[in-house]
């Protein structure tokens, strides 16, 4: 589902010249569970960024799907992005001027789905987060567990086959992130490929596949065997 | 589209305040701006309808009393007009146009048991277009070379003098007393006189017959044509001056053998300063457009600015970059729109009030009250001018909303969304 060839990309401000992600290579197949690890600053965000159509990358190959992702244009770039992933960020990003129902149907305005309908199938996915009875508060009115699971929503609303999480739980205590978590491992069973990228062990301990960054590069990756991941080396790191 | 409409209403409905502000500088702006170009209209309509209720083109002579000697004549000699020199007007100042010769006098004048001193007037024809004399056809006519030439005992009245003597009669075709002679009513002149009292008319052939046996008068008005500069005014009054001189034989540059009132050079030198105040007004209206167009473009600017963060969300959940500036150029659209309606509204409502309310003050007056002069009159706005400075600031609207949306969604979604 996911290929990726020695990607790379830089930061440029007038002070500094950033250099991210230094050529990694990396496939997902559909239905994957992987957590991307990593300190701060060895890239996993950028990295998630690209894979979701977020940010553009310098050079090397980003297949999704069989599309190559590159120079799209940014019409056919809010296609995929609405039909084919969904987004869960840290901060949320709710739009805090509209309710829960709300922000979970706007997907489907872009998608130009009634009104009527949006509300009805937005209701649906509310209730399958257990939010029902909030769908009219605003965000401000949301604990951020609700909010997290309110942005899952949006996020599952337009049927994507990626969910993309940039530190899903990063703003929650220990007792939401497990909820959160279910939440997406619930979604990974129903067969929807899920990256989550997270510096915290619980979270990347709960996927099936860990892919560690450091400085750019891929260190190493593990995969889950009998509940336990173990680790071995990177095809990148032996050719380095 | 009603979708998109309806998503539009509920963001602006949900961004109170921001659409709120917004809407007040737009409809401020274009308030500001039809109040400041009324006043000017009312000043400039105020100032024309000063002069237009005379001919502007006017002059006026009086004959007064030498105060020089003149060709071994001593000074003091009191000077009068006789018809020759109306006629000398006429015929050798090329200039003018319409004359009269004006005899004034007081008469007391009467219809039935009712009766009251008036000034009573013996002109010429011309006097009506002179001094603008309003007679609708229903209120009969003025006097006519007829009445002229075979020295016809009619009369016409101002309106307040009708409202004294007729009450509630037709006048028209009735006999009233002028002294001991009766006169036959055949106009009522509804002109309200912004100076002096009310006077009748009679023709100028009769009242030399009746009340001027020596057949000498002091007062000649004209109309003249092509004086158009203040130096033209100037040479015209000088040889008119020695013209008179010569005929009535009295220094050219004795001011007070005769009196010249040049309402032409008036009117020049008044609008020379109105030309002032139409430059003024323009200015400040541009300058207002200006501070109009610079307060809607930055509200519309800041309003975008802060709106970056909502476009990266809303671009990461699939909204095109065309979808997102068609959006926000519609809702800058509808509130310029909307808001700078309401203000053109207001705008045009408080200047038809303040009109309103001073015409009402002005007919509220009894017709005996003072002259009703005023230098503001009529402060509203051309409708045209006010919908095109309307349209103006909303395109200025929508550019100005239009550039900041066009960056922001030019920028990849992440970045936007880390604008706070």
């Amino acid at each position: 589902m996911i290929h990726i060839r020695q990607l790379h990309k830089s930061y440029h401000t007038e002070a500094i010249s950033l250099h991210v992600l230094k050529g990694i290579s990396l496939d997902i197949e559909a239905g994957e569970y992987v957590a991307v690890t990593g300190a701060s600053g060895s890239g996993k965000s950028t990295l998630l960024n690209i894979l979701g159509i977020l940010d553009a990358y310098d050079a090397g190959d980003y297949h999704l799907n069989g599309t190559l992702i590159k120079n799209m244009s940014e019409r056919e770039a809010a296609k995929y992005r609405n039909e084919m992933i969904g987004f869960v960020f840290q901060s949320f990003n709710l739009i805090n001027f509209k309710n829960a129902l709300e922000n979970v149907a706007l997907p489907l305005y872009y998608k130009k789905v009634s009104r009527k309908k949006r509300n009805i199938i937005a209701m649906e996915h509310l209730d399958k987060m257990g939010l029902r009875d909030w769908a009219h508060h605003m965000p401000n009115e949301l604990s951020g567990g609700q909010k997290q699971r309110v942005a899952i929503a949006r996020a599952m609303i337009s049927g994507p086959k990626i969910i993309l999480a940039d530190e899903p739980t990063g703003a929650l205590d220990s007792k939401t992130t497990l909820e959160v978590m279910d939440v997406l491992t619930n979604l990974n069973s129903e067969g929807i490929t899920t990256i989550i990228v997270t510096h915290e062990k619980s979270v990347s301990d709960a996927t099936n596949r860990i892919i560690h960054l450091k400085d750019g590069m891929i260190e190493y990756e593990t995969r889950k065997n009998n509940g336990v991941h173990d680790t071995f080396p990177n095809v990148n790191m032996q050719l380095v | 589209m009603i979708d998109q409409f309806q998503e539009i209403m509920d963001t602006l409905k949900k961004n109170k305040l921001r659409t709120t502000l917004t809407g007040l500088s737009v409809s401020w702006g274009i308030f500001i701006l039809i109040i400041l170009l009324g006043a000017g209209n009312g000043l400039k309509n105020g100032v024309m309808q000063n002069f237009s209720s005379r001919a502007v083109n006017r002059i006026n002579l009086w004959s007064g009393t030498t105060s020089m000697p003149h060709n071994g004549l001593k000074s003091g000699r009191q000077l009068m007009f006789t018809e020759n020199e109306v006629s000398a007007i006429q015929n050798q100042v090329a200039e003018s146009r319409l004359i009269t010769a004006r005899y004034n006098t007081n008469q007391t004048i009467a219809y039935g048991t009712e009766y009251g001193t008036y000034g009573l007037r013996g002109v010429m024809p011309n006097f009506s277009d002179i001094e603008k004399l309003i007679i609708p056809p229903e209120k009969g006519r003025f006097i006519n070379e007829l009445d002229i030439n075979d020295r016809n005992k009619v009369i016409v009245l101002d309106q307040k003098i009708v409202d004294v003597l007729f009450k509630n009669e037709d006048p028209l075709g009735k006999m009233v007393k002028v002294g001991q002679i009766m006169f036959k009513v055949v106009g009522i002149n509804t002109k309200k006189e912004q100076f002096g009292g009310s006077n009748a008319y009679i023709p100028f052939s009769a009242a030399q017959a009746i009340y001027n046996p020596q057949r000498k008068f002091w007062q000649i008005t004209f109309t003249v044509d092509g004086l158009t500069t203040e130096a033209q005014n100037d040479r015209f009054n000088e040889s008119l001056r020695s013209m008179m001189g010569a005929r009535l034989n009295f220094n050219p540059e004795d001011e007070q053998a005769l009196y010249i009132h040049n309402a032409q050079s008036d009117y020049v030198e008044t609008m020379k300063i109105f030309g002032g105040i139409t430059l003024f007004v323009t200015i400040i209206g541009i300058l207002t457009l200006i501070a109009g167009i610079v307060g809607v473009s930055n509200i519309m600017l800041v309003s975008v600015k802060e709106r970056t963060r909502e476009i990266g969300i809303r671009k990461a959940i699939g909204a095109t970059p065309l979808s997102i500036l068609k959006t926000i150029i519609l809702e800058s659209i509808f509130i310029t729109t909307i808001f700078g309606y309401i203000g053109m509204m207001i705008g045009i409502g408080l200047t038809e009030l303040i009109n309103y309310f001073m015409v009402q003050a002005a007919n509220g007056k009894p017709v005996t009250d003072e002259p009703q002069m005023s230098i503001f009159t009529n402060p509203t706005v051309d409708i045209g001018y006010a919908i095109f400075a309307t349209i103006v600031l909303i395109i200025a609207g929508v550019i100005a909303g239009y550039l900041p949306a066009r960056k922001a969604v030019r920028v990849q979604p992440i970045e936007a969304m880390r604008q706070e």
